[in-house]
């Protein structure tokens, strides 16, 4: 009974602020209402039993990605009039899009349900008495092992290709040395000098 | 407790909802009092380092400064901005003061005193704790003001710079307590330290952890020397400087509960939270949420320590101290920790 009532106020939410999102006509409260739907749809997965992964989805989608989105957005100078102005222009490849999109998805229900393929026989086997964590963590680092490393060093190169990208060397910049500076002592700094009377003192 | 609610008669259903209602009271009520007395001597402390005498005069030893405070803001005006994004600046606070909330339903308070024992207790809280940069962000965004949005802006940079630090830092404890599960945490650690002692921070390999993890908490809270975003000197007063009243209240209740929930992190992940330090059977005679309360109260007097006595980090140095140091240290040590375990654990 409760989860029903869960299920669809999250799913209502989801629709809805999925919907928001392209309706409201502030990018910000766009990327709002983008971070409600994440948030809700947490909540679909975790009434589905994967706990594992809702949490992720707010760890990764709420905690990190949106807020790198709502920094963007918060900086760019955003000319609502101008963004406006290329609707009718956009629409038929909008549309395309759209329609493309359903298309599929009709495809997807037909095709679940009509049972063409033997999923059964391909997908991962699940046991039921260990908790969502292990479940993944011994498909991922078994089964599916050089899928996962794959991955990582796919997200490897990313970093690095970006950091190449970005990275440009300056010069004549002043860095700190923090060591160096831990490493000093009153005597590598100050010097004691007892000048005599009218000699003045050489720096 | 839900049991309970069940051999009075109830629906189970029915004995579930009030059960849990009644325990997010049993945690809110409370931690809302000790919040207002954890300012009190917050300000004492300082007070007393400082050779002043700190609040004294409402109440006896002014023990009631923080109700009169919080009277005080209630009853004044709320003011919003004629520029500021009426919706958001509304939101901001009252956001930062939910999630400072939420975090506490996975919190064990004894062996079988919690609220919410989820499997994934510990990603519940990472998954809460990054939540807590909205409130920041969208308080200095829609306030249209200068200093609060560059507030906002250091206040982002700096929470999701100390969350991968501690991410990886909890990694380490979750390896040695084999779960992400808190409760299942504090008990990993009954007779960790030579088979005497209840601690994760007494073991040699997590020890510059449980260090790491401190500073990072003072970081991810927001606490002197790592305030930047309340930089007084620089940005008047971060982003909650063009607040009043009662949603200047909620930031302010809200970061002091996160302050308490960062002490009761340090001592459950590393000093053996609701377990005795020692395991020795007659200390098992005192109630393990007071021995939490005195190690959550120990770490909040380490902060207000740090806070009256070192001075604020610059920006860089703080990113620095993030990215350079923290980063790289707890990423080798997750090498060194996962190493020795399958030496000695799993082979």
């Amino acid at each position: 009974m409760i989860q029903l009532f869960a299920f669809y106020l999250f799913a209502t939410v989801v629709i809805a602020s999925a919907a928001m999102v392209i309706f409201a006509r502030n990018p910000v409260h766009s990327v709002m209402w983008l971070i409600l739907a994440f948030f809700n749809a947490a909540g679909l997965m975790l009434l589905a039993g994967a706990e594992f992964i809702a949490m992720l989805l707010v760890i990764v989608y709420v905690g990190a990605v949106a807020v790198l989105f709502l920094f963007v957005v918060m900086m760019l100078d955003i000319d609502f009039a101008e963004l406006r102005a290329g609707f009718v222009r956009y629409l038929p490849l909008g549309a395309l899009v759209a329609i493309i999109l359903a298309a599929e998805l009709v495809f997807a229900v037909g095709a679940w349900s009509a049972g063409g393929i033997d999923l059964a026989s391909r997908a991962a086997p699940v046991v039921s008495d260990k908790s969502n964590i292990q479940q993944i963590g011994e498909l991922l680092y078994t089964r599916y092992i050089f899928l996962f490393e794959a991955a990582g060093i796919v997200l490897l190169v990313a970093m690095i290709g970006a950091i190449v990208l970005t990275h440009r060397h300056r010069g004549g910049v002043r860095i700190q040395n923090i060591s160096a500076q831990n490493r000093r002592r009153p005597q590598d700094a100050t010097r004691l000098v007892d000048p005599g009377v009218g000699q003045g003192m050489e720096l | 407790m839900t049991e309970t609610f069940i051999s009075w008669g109830m629906d189970p259903d029915w004995a579930w909802g009030v059960a849990t209602v009644a325990g997010i009271l049993l945690i809110a009520l409370p931690l809302m009092l000790s919040v207002a007395m954890i300012i009190y001597a917050d300000r004492k402390i300082w007070a007393a380092m400082a050779l002043r005498r700190g609040p004294n005069v409402v109440g006896p030893f002014g023990l009631l400064q923080s109700f009169a405070d919080g009277l005080k803001v209630f009853l004044q005006e709320t003011i919003i901005p004629s520029g500021a994004n009426r919706g958001l600046f509304l939101i901001a606070p009252i956001i930062t003061f939910t999630v400072a909330l939420m975090a506490w339903a996975v919190i064990p308070f004894n062996s079988g005193a919690i609220l919410a024992d989820i499997n994934v207790g510990l990603l519940y809280i990472l998954a809460i704790s990054s939540l807590g940069v909205y409130g920041v962000i969208l308080s200095g965004w829609a306030s249209n003001s200068k200093y609060p949005f560059f507030s906002a802006m250091r206040a982002s940079a700096q929470m999701i710079s100390y969350e991968v630090s501690i991410g990886f830092i909890l990694i380490g404890v979750v390896l040695f307590a084999d779960s992400f599960n808190m409760n299942e945490i504090v008990k990993a650690q009954q007779g960790h330290g030579l088979g005497i002692v209840n601690a994760f921070g007494f073991n040699l390999l997590l020890f510059p952890l449980a260090v790491m993890f401190l500073i990072s908490s003072l970081a991810e809270t927001a606490r002197a020397p790592f305030d930047l975003t309340e930089a007084e000197s620089e940005l008047v007063a971060g982003y909650q400087t063009e607040y009043s009243s009662m949603s200047f209240a909620l930031f302010w209740l809200g970061e002091y509960a996160n302050v308490l929930l960062m002490c009761s992190l340090n001592a459950i992940l590393f000093w053996g939270g609701w377990l005795p330090p020692l395991d020795w059977a007659p200390l098992y005679a005192v109630p393990g949420i007071i021995w939490l309360f005195a190690k959550i109260l120990f770490f909040f007097f380490v902060f207000s320590w740090v806070k009256a006595t070192v001075p604020r980090y610059r920006y860089d140095q703080l990113m620095r101290l993030g990215w350079k140091v923290f980063l790289p240290i707890s990423l080798l040590w997750i090498f060194l920790i996962s190493g020795y375990l399958m030496l000695t654990r799993y082979s």
